[in-house]
């Protein structure tokens, strides 16, 4: 469950005022709204990369707005994959895993399963220079997704992509999301994305965000 | 122009002619001017030059020196770098035009102000336990000094160019501020260090007037190849002088080819843009 309530975030001259929405567990949710209006900094402000100057953000039963982003257990999935350029595939997924310490077994045996729900089992033992958008994208939801998040923040990851990749992509992320339960919060412009994928839609407009269901 | 591109018109072909006539007038001039060097010398005056135990102590001396200054710069244009690319704190444009200082100001002055420096009461308290002008520590001072600035300059730029998003997803994925440092940006900036290592090197060969100020130009002491020229030019021995500055060439030459070599292999596998 994602609630934010009367949140205050300001980014240069830039500044959200009294945002509050809540997402229930499990659901996914798809953030609408035009270019500039903040909703990349929102997510920012969920995950923890953005000071909150007012309000509170809660993930689950757990008050985190003054959480580092380390500890709030939210995977994130940018426009750009951001992948680490100088890891494989592999090393890629068991990073966080890794971070955690966890034993090599326990690392394998989840990477080996998140690559095998998404795909991407072939391309372990690849460098990521050589991976298509589709690839990347894939691998950076993997990512996200081996450390069990209980949010998912995407910020507009099919938008590079071409039409029959991103079907495959929507398809990718419904299973996921059946799979593991996890709640999700998916930034679009892509009207037929969002009412394919949505439980919810909430739309920030003028600093205030709608919400209605799908 | 060549390969699979498309064919150039007329005015096209002008127009690379043009740039490639500026161009190539400099290119000429650095290579006649290094032709120019090896034709005044023999094989006999630098057989000569090498067999001197002056200048052989000289040549260790500046590799050396350059190597601990290269070392140096690096360790602190790093993190220095990293603090003024992705952090905002008070006195930060401050900060980032003292380290320019070095980079214009006239290198003598750097000397002079080092010379100073260490005639002040803390430096003079410092030169009772450690000896540092005229002495070996001072010709590392004074490299340092200058090639630390472009190794600043150069890892600042780096970190510039590295988008802040992979260490964004790096705290997302459990990191601290330094764990996504060391495992996702410092791995990244690998081609920067080269570069910053690379110039901080050049550069530290190349001193000449903070040393010639700071450190004496004493011979088994303080001597590197770039005061042995001045040394030698000053007693009209010219052959040495162009022997020994001919060496220079080729050390730094070789360094870079080195450098660059070893920079184009650690960089296969870089990020794909998207």
């Amino acid at each position: 469950m994602i609630a934010v309530e009367q949140l205050e975030i300001s980014a240069g001259s830039f500044a959200l005022r009294g945002l509050s929405f809540e997402l229930p567990a499990g659901s996914y949710g798809v953030l609408m709204g035009r270019t500039g209006t903040g909703k990349t900094t929102l997510l920012e402000a969920i995950c923890g990369l953005r000071r909150v100057h007012g309000g509170r953000i809660r993930l689950e039963q757990d008050d985190v707005t003054d959480w580092p982003p380390a500890r709030r257990n939210v995977g994130l999935v940018p426009q750009d994959a951001a992948l680490f350029a100088h890891l494989s595939v592999r090393e890629q997924l068991g990073f966080s895993l890794a971070v955690r310490k966890q034993p090599a077994d326990t690392i394998r045996q989840r990477v080996e399963e998140v690559a095998g729900w998404l795909g991407i089992t072939p391309l372990l033992d690849r460098s990521v220079s050589g991976l298509s958008g589709g690839e990347a994208q894939r691998v950076a939801l993997g990512r996200a997704l081996a450390f069990h998040p209980r949010v998912l923040c995407l910020d507009e990851p099919l938008s590079a992509l071409d039409q029959d990749t991103r079907e495959s992509m929507c398809d990718l992320l419904e299973s996921i999301q059946a799979r593991t339960g996890v709640t999700v919060l998916h930034i679009t412009h892509n009207r037929a994305e969002a009412e394919r994928l949505a439980d919810r839609i909430l739309h920030l407009q003028d600093g205030r965000i709608e919400t209605r269901h799908a | 122009m060549s390969g699979d591109h498309a064919p150039l018109s007329g005015s096209d072909r002008r127009f690379y002619a043009v740039l490639a006539l500026i161009g190539g007038c400099y290119v000429l001039l650095l290579v006649a001017m290094l032709g120019a060097d090896a034709a005044y010398t023999t094989p006999g005056h630098l057989w000569e030059a090498l067999q001197s135990p002056e200048i052989r102590y000289a040549i260790r001396l500046s590799l050396i020196s350059c190597t601990i200054t290269t070392l140096l710069s690096l360790w602190v244009a790093v993190p220095l770098g990293y603090l003024l690319s992705r952090t905002r704190f008070p006195g930060r444009d401050l900060v980032d035009l003292i380290v320019e200082i070095p980079i214009v100001l006239p290198p003598l002055v750097v000397g002079l102000s080092l010379l100073i420096l260490f005639q002040t009461a803390p430096g003079r308290a410092l030169e009772k336990f450690f000896p540092v002008t005229y002495a070996v520590p001072s010709v590392i001072l004074a490299q340092f000094m200058v090639a630390c600035a472009f190794a600043v300059r150069t890892m600042r730029t780096t970190f510039d160019q590295l988008s802040p998003r992979p260490e964004q997803v790096a705290l997302t994925l459990g990191c601290h501020r330094s764990q996504a440092f060391w495992l996702v940006a410092f791995p990244a900036a690998r081609r920067g260090m080269l570069a910053a290592a690379t110039l901080a090197w050049a550069r530290s060969l190349g001193e000449f007037g903070p040393i010639l100020v700071f450190s004496g130009a004493t011979r088994f002491k303080t001597e590197v190849m770039s005061t042995t020229v001045f040394l030698e030019l000053s007693v009209g021995n010219l052959e040495a002088a162009v022997a020994v500055s001919l060496l220079m060439v080729v050390t730094a030459v070789a360094a870079l080819f080195i450098l660059r070599h070893w920079g184009r292999e650690t960089a296969l596998g870089e990020p794909r843009r998207s």
